[in-house]
């Protein structure tokens, strides 16, 4: 390339990323504003001009929100509802997909495309039938009632299955000749091979059942077995128009999700490429 | 060798049975059901009459089921292929950082898809609030008057596509970046020494090695805003729910405030087959454009 070809060529990088920069600035300016909002006293929140910063910086919504609402509450029923579906999901799909993988049984086939079909139905289209269910097991506002219809991913048992089949069979075969069992090979051999991939699919299981919605808003009625990000949309009253306190649920509902994936930004992103059908 | 395969077999029955007991509980038999009471006239609990194809030959006539239907179609085109279209430029140029600063970037992008829909609400339910809102001080620095976005009809499903778009926008990107990242560095290395300008690598290499990519995302989209509830119901509260109608919501409405599941469940069984469908379509498009790999 000439000098001066390379020269534009650099400017128009140079351009493009500049622009990106602005554009990734201007993506993330709603939560910066949402979370600076929620820092305010209520009489600068409500001002008729742009502050960019707080005049007084203020943590009392947050004391307000903690203490005056049921957030706590939703807490706890957030967390054991998104580790028990975790937990279940996991185990259930690893086994499942182990089987899958390196055991020959009457019906596997015909278990691989049920699997597979189940992939195509939207759940969206159960909730009628999830709540008779649900109801006719006497599960409405229990932790199980929110749980139950959330345990099918057929796409974790699709990764682990496909995990499963590139571990080497000289391993397997040493093991059965070992005379290890079943549950010895898997635990022994084929998990801790995987404990990359069992990691990063908790830990977005766990994200995608702590932000999930329309169930824990169909099966529960009572305030003190919501969800937490159920609670916040639904219990208005306990925040009246008092905006900064609403955002300062708000940012508590988003602050487990959004540090799970700033900390684990690798496996969160290595997860959901794997769940979409992209190999990483 | 044959104690072999027996043992083999109930080993697999024992390691598939915990899925399976909950897949049949929890998806086979709702499926099923929800295809039964969609021929009865059943409530929300309890079992109907049959009434053959009824509830689906109401349907026709039925003004807020064509409001849903027209809304929903509406929506994915408000959303997909713009979505797609944004979340390709982005990873393009997010693509060109290196290093740390990619990842910082790329979480800046990607941070509103990892929040839960009720967080999202609330930011934007603030950003346009029509007394205090910052979007309604902009309109008024740009001497335009201020519009109650979620309250107006019109403004609706556009304003909650941006909102989605905004949100959902960091898994495509995601996608495209895996995509872009598997191209291999050598193929832009012989197009840079042939002296191929930008716009004709993108062409003639970055487009057609990422179409499969693109199938996916666009599909995945389809079938995701095809399913829109959350924002649109968060979004009507306090609105006019009946004219932000979609399928979903349809399902909702007639089911749990109207006490009707048979006539709830024919939407539901159209959304399922819908989906679907869609689904079938998507796999084989996923076919073609994996062959021309």
């Amino acid at each position: 390339m000439t000098a001066v070809g390379m020269q534009r060529a650099n400017f128009w990088g140079g351009v493009i990323t500049v622009l990106t920069l602005v554009c990734a600035i201007l993506w993330a300016f709603p939560l910066y504003w949402g979370v600076i909002s929620s820092l305010k006293p209520e009489d600068e929140v409500v001002r008729p001009y742009i502050e960019l910063w707080p005049e007084n910086l203020t943590f009392s919504h947050y004391y307000t929100a903690v203490f005056d609402t049921q957030i706590m509450t939703w807490y706890l029923n957030s967390i054991a509802v998104a580790l028990g579906v975790t937990v279940i999901t996991i185990v259930t799909s690893m086994l499942c997909g182990y089987a899958l993988s390196q055991l020959k049984f009457p019906g596997r086939k015909a278990l691989w495309w049920l699997i597979l079909a189940s992939f195509m139905v939207p759940t969206q289209a159960l909730i009628i039938n999830h709540f008779v269910l649900i109801s006719q097991l006497g599960l409405i506002n229990t932790w199980a009632g929110i749980m139950l219809p959330q345990l099918i991913h057929p796409v974790i048992i699709i990764v682990y299955k496909q995990f499963f089949d590139q571990v080497p069979k000289d391993f397997r075969e040493a093991a059965v000749m070992d005379n290890a069992g079943e549950f010895r090979i898997l635990f022994k051999v084929y998990l801790p091979m995987n404990w990359g991939v069992t990691t990063a699919l908790s830990i977005v299981t766990f994200i995608w059942t702590w932000n999930a919605f329309l169930w824990p808003f169909l099966s529960v009625t009572k305030t003190e077995m919501m969800t937490v990000p159920v609670g916040i949309t639904q219990v208005n009253d306990a925040f009246g128009v008092y905006y900064a306190r609403q955002l300062a649920a708000a940012v508590l509902a988003g602050l487990p999700v959004a540090l799970a994936y700033l900390l684990f930004q690798r496996k969160v992103t290595e997860a959901i490429t794997l769940s979409a059908g992209i190999k990483g | 060798m044959l104690t072999n395969r027996r043992k083999d077999a109930l080993v697999a029955a024992v390691l598939v049975a915990p899925f399976l007991t909950i897949y049949l509980l929890v998806f086979v038999w709702p499926t099923v059901q929800m295809f039964e009471i969609s021929f009865t006239d059943a409530r929300l609990i309890g079992s109907g009459d049959w009434v053959g194809l009824d509830n689906y030959a109401r349907l026709d006539s039925d003004p807020r089921f064509r409001t849903a239907a027209w809304n929903t179609a509406y929506f994915v085109l408000l959303t997909v292929l713009p979505g797609t279209l944004i979340a390709l430029l982005i990873a393009l140029g997010v693509s060109r950082l290196k290093g740390r600063l990619q990842a910082a970037i790329l979480a800046l992008f990607f941070l509103p898809y990892i929040l839960p829909v009720s967080v999202v609400y609330l930011i934007w339910d603030w950003l346009l609030n029509f007394q205090f809102g910052i979007t309604m001080h902009i309109l008024d620095i740009l001497g335009i008057e201020r519009v109650p976005i979620m309250k107006t009809r019109e403004w609706f499903m556009p304003a909650v596509a941006v909102v989605t778009i905004w949100w959902t926008a960091g898994f495509s990107i995601l996608l495209f970046l895996a995509g872009l990242r598997a191209i291999p560095a050598e193929i832009y290395e012989a197009a840079a020494l042939d002296n191929a300008s930008r716009w004709t690598t993108f062409r003639r290499i970055t487009w057609p090695l990422l179409w499969p990519v693109t199938t996916l995302v666009f599909t995945i989209q389809l079938i995701a805003q095809l399913k829109i509830f959350d924002q649109v119901y968060l979004f009507s509260q306090g609105g006019r729910p009946n004219d932000n109608m979609v399928l979903v919501y349809y399902v909702f409405q007639r089911a749990f405030q109207q006490d009707q599941g048979g006539r709830a469940a024919a939407v539901a069984v159209t959304l399922f087959v819908l989906v679907v469908v869609v689904s079938v379509l998507q796999f084989q498009l996923l076919r073609l454009a994996g062959g021309r790999r």
